[in-house]
């Protein structure tokens, strides 16, 4: 490890009801000074009611390379569609 | 998620014509690159070197209207530009961290601009004179970031679009407030309009400089143009500055300093005169009448407070320690 200050990833919740939402990253020394750079960084207009801050080193994201293999799979799974299945127009809105 | 483990993992490609294809493939087709996707060493290359120097532009650019802060005429312009400037220390932070997602670090990316090897856009050597200069930057200056920004919302490579949306919602603020201190100064006094007239005399110029070389000229256009990193070409982001602001000084009852320039109904735009290009290069090369200056700041900024880094840093890992030392006792 060199000096460099480690790199943390910001979510913010728009507004009550929505959920998180990842926005940008920050170099923060810890997670106190990570949370009071995001609110300086990513906050300044009213942005967010709340603010979450993880470090960029704990996240396990997907191999890029797998992505058929993860996602592929839905792609003929067209029965959990509700259009998928034949109501006939007399029965109204389903 | 930016998650820079895979991005050291990912950067040998095998770059054939197969794969360069593909690559173009998903350009052509709008779709957004991201981090951890396939990307051609060229490409990843363009976009650190874009994305840093547009980072290195908005932190050096804070150095100019720095100078007014302490100086601004009344309250309320001095919590604009402190806001202004503020936001411009944030679009830097935006910047640097959509060119960390491709694998170089803040570190390198604040040693190069130190060491005078990264490049930074060449308007903010210039010197802010008077409080007219402060009118003038946001007015012109953020008037033609704008112009370039707004394109590069729709860029290929998604952390970079992503930040160019939030940076092109903040900037329309600093040229609105730019431009109410240039209207202000040119309804005043004799004198005020003299101040306002000499600072769009001396910020014109090195404003359509900003959109840099014209299209012949420009070594990186054309692909950058392909992998649309690039949407219009400097020439033509450049007419479209002078289309919007030759009325808006007009307006004012300011002149800009161009005596060829004139409406040209046919291209249904202005005409302009020779840009200095001479001065540009001059400029770009370090010879500017502030490079020497803003570097030297920035050098001293980064080494003053070098202290608080360390001390953060080491107040973190005591903590840390404490913490582990805690739980090791509790078990
Ligand atoms: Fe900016
Ligand atoms: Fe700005």
């Amino acid at each position: 490890m060199t000096n460099e200050t480690p790199l943390w990833e910001v979510f913010i919740r728009p507004r009550n009801g929505l959920a998180h939402r990842h926005c940008g990253s920050l170099h923060a020394a810890d997670a106190e000074m990570a949370l009071q750079a995001a609110r300086d960084v990513y906050t300044r207009r009213g942005e967010g009611t709340s603010i979450w801050v993880v470090p960029s080193a704990e996240i396990t994201a997907s191999d890029p390379k797998d992505k058929d293999a993860l996602f592929e799979p839905t792609a003929d799974k067209i029965y959990r569609h509700p259009t998928f299945y034949d109501i006939p127009d007399d029965v109204g809105h389903m | 998620m930016y998650s820079q483990g895979l991005i050291g993992a990912q950067t040998s490609t095998e770059e054939d014509e197969a794969f360069l294809a593909r690559f173009q493939e998903r350009i052509d087709a709008e779709e957004k690159i991201e981090p951890t996707d396939d990307m051609p060493e060229g490409y990843r290359r363009t976009l650190i070197r874009q994305i840093g120097q547009h980072a290195h532009s908005e932190i050096v650019g804070m150095l100019p209207e720095g100078n007014w802060i302490t100086r601004a005429p009344t309250l309320r312009r001095k919590a604009a530009l402190l806001a202004k400037v503020q936001d411009e220390g944030g679009h830097g932070l935006y910047l640097y961290s959509a060119a960390e997602t491709l694998g170089v670090t803040r570190e390198q990316m604040s040693e190069e601009l130190l060491a005078g090897k990264a490049k930074y856009s060449s308007i903010f050597n210039y010197p802010t004179l008077t409080w007219a200069d402060i009118g003038a930057i946001g007015w012109l200056v953020d008037g033609a970031a704008i112009m370039n920004q707004i394109p590069l919302c729709r860029c290929s490579y998604g952390p970079y679009a992503r930040a160019m949306i939030r940076v092109c919602k903040e900037e329309s603020f600093h040229q609105r407030q730019g431009y109410e201190i240039m209207m202000t100064l040119a309804r005043g006094t004799d004198a005020q309009k003299e101040m306002a007239q000499d600072a769009l005399d001396r910020w014109w110029w090195p404003s359509l400089m900003m959109f840099g070389p014209h299209d012949g000229d420009s070594v990186h256009g054309d692909q950058s143009a392909k992998w649309k990193i690039k949407r219009f070409t400097n020439d033509e982001l450049r007419q479209k500055f002078v289309n919007a602001t030759v009325p808006q000084a007009e307006f004012i009852g300011l002149k800009v300093p161009d005596p060829e320039c004139r409406w040209n109904e046919e291209k249904q735009g202005y005409d302009i005169g020779p840009i200095d290009w001479d001065e540009f290069w001059r400029v770009v090369k370090g010879n500017g009448p502030m490079n020497r200056e803003r570097l030297e700041a920035r050098r001293k900024a980064h080494e003053e407070g070098a202290w608080v880094r360390e001390a953060a840093n080491a107040y973190a890992a005591k903590r840390k320690a404490r913490k582990q030392a805690a739980k090791i006792a509790a078990e």
